[in-house]
């Protein structure tokens, strides 16, 4: 018993220490091991699944959706997203792109997607579709286009959103990710409002994490980060959330994709 | 049901695709700040206790918005009357009772609970003191968006907390920590006091944490 109780003494020093010499290490090496067998691989196959099925009320594939590259087109559209699409004359995420198509193409009714609870029914195949289509991009460079005027529009709104202070506690999407090498307790904050390196930030996600078990959309990752904010609650694929996604992802031009990702 | 027809209607009507129609050229910055506050009231419902009345802006959220905004610090004229508007707001405590229970402090500055709409509504909320810094050396755990309290009352030379050479410290921390734009304009420290955030007694435990020589902090 008393060895035990050694042993588990030493083990929590020895544990303290780690922690506070190298927890970004520590966590850097943790997701190389895991990186081997990233669980966003089924979801990868599933969204391709997907795809290339035919379902919904229309019964068909999703193969002609045009995810801004023209239809069919899947490989480098992801680290071109949000871009304005002149069918809907609206500037889109992947997550809200997909939705259209799964209305337009197969039948579905978006409206109902978009009020789904994530990781259910339709919305939950959103997410793996967008995973499967990020993976698609991997190792592309973020380039979103910003020639046209709405674009334009939802980068300036999207930077507007990022520094709003509200809520009780004041926060803003910068409280946390406006400068360079702060942490929350030990977790790194990647500063958004520039280039935060290759895989960081929005070239990183969807992406699996390991604490909850869950694959995370860009829209649930920006859904969880506004809860915590102490903000309400962001309609899936709204304005304020694409504005944000076009703000990140211009932010990242020439940023190394390795969407999608695995966290802690 | 009727919420979501609503909101649809509303979204149609501030479009981007609507406010930019017929423009080939950015919008003016003001016209940027109208459509931000139209797609801001859009795209966000009400979920649990965080209502949708949380998006109002206050003035120095929105004076310190527009500064980060552009870049650049505001000017010194508002960022005076902010803190001067946020000054006299601060609610200072009864009797002159300034000093709680470093241990109660260290569970309430341990704790980032309460507010979000996955809380209960009434649970007691945290202080969230350790995701930004560091306050006791035994918390390895800390985050670093501001700066280090540990020996905070020490450095002070806080030696005896009701000798009349502490009292100015005292009181500073006080309104500090009720409303830290009291002392600069755009700090990005929460308002815990003046916001609600923690009452008056969880403020003075915070205070005995930070302040009392025998709390661990000033070991």
């Amino acid at each position: 018993m008393k060895r035990w109780t050694l042993a588990l003494g030493a083990l929590m020093i020895s544990g303290a220490a780690l922690a506070q010499k190298s927890a970004s290490d520590g966590i850097a090496e943790y997701r190389a091991m895991l990186a081997d067998g990233n669980p966003a691989e089924l979801y990868e196959a599933k969204g391709e699944d997907l795809w290339k099925k035919k379902r919904g009320p229309k019964n068909v594939s999703l193969e002609k959706c045009d995810l801004g590259k023209g239809p069919g087109v899947v490989k480098g559209a992801f680290v071109e997203l949000p871009r304005h699409f002149a069918d809907t004359n609206k500037v889109q995420d992947l997550e809200s792109r997909l939705v259209t198509c799964m209305e337009t193409l197969q039948g579905f009714n978006g409206a109902e997607i978009a009020k789904t609870a994530y990781g259910r029914g339709e919305q939950a195949n959103v997410t793996a579709l967008a995973t499967w289509i990020a993976a698609e991009s991997r190792g592309m460079k973020f380039n979103l286009p910003q020639g046209n005027t709405q674009e334009q529009v939802m980068y300036e709104v999207g930077k507007r959103l990022f520094f709003m202070r509200s809520g009780p506690h004041d926060f803003s999407c910068a409280s946390c990710h406006g400068e360079d090498g702060k942490r929350i307790r030990l977790q790194d904050l990647p500063n958004l409002t520039k280039n935060p390196g290759d895989g960081i930030g929005f070239a990183a996600w969807p992406a699996y994490r390991v604490s909850n078990g869950q694959m995370w959309s860009m829209q649930l990752r920006l859904n969880d980060c506004y809860r915590q904010q102490r903000f309400p609650y962001p309609h899936f694929g709204s304005d304020a959330t694409v504005a944000l996604g076009v703000y990140m992802g211009v932010n990242a031009k020439g940023a190394e994709n390795i969407a999608p990702a695995i966290k802690r | 049901m009727k919420k979501q027809t609503k909101y649809i209607a509303v979204a149609a009507a501030v479009g981007v695709a609507a406010l930019v129609a017929g423009c080939s050229s950015l919008p003016s910055s003001a016209e940027l700040d109208k459509m931000t506050a139209d797609i801001t009231k859009a795209s966000f419902r009400d979920q649990g206790q965080a209502k949708v009345d949380r998006l109002v802006l206050d003035d120095a959220n929105l004076e310190c918005m527009k500064a980060d905004v552009a870049g650049k610090p505001m000017d010194e004229k508002t960022a005076k009357a902010i803190e001067a508007a946020n000054f006299a707001s601060i609610k200072w405590p009864a009797g002159g009772q300034y000093i709680g229970d470093w241990k109660e402090g260290e569970k309430i500055a341990q704790s980032g609970r309460g507010m979000t709409w996955s809380d209960a509504a009434g649970s007691e909320n945290g202080g969230n003191c350790y995701n930004c810094h560091q306050i006791s050396k035994q918390e390895i755990s800390f985050g670093t968006l501001g700066p280090s309290l540990y020996n905070y009352g020490k450095i002070r030379g806080v030696s005896n907390l009701y000798a009349p050479e502490s009292a100015a410290v005292i009181q500073y921390t006080w309104g500090k920590i009720w409303n830290s734009r009291a002392y600069s304009a755009c700090s990005q420290m929460p308002r815990a006091g003046h916001k609600g955030v923690l009452t008056e007694q969880q403020v003075k435990h915070i205070m005995a944490l930070l302040l009392d020589p025998k709390s661990p902090v000033n070991q």
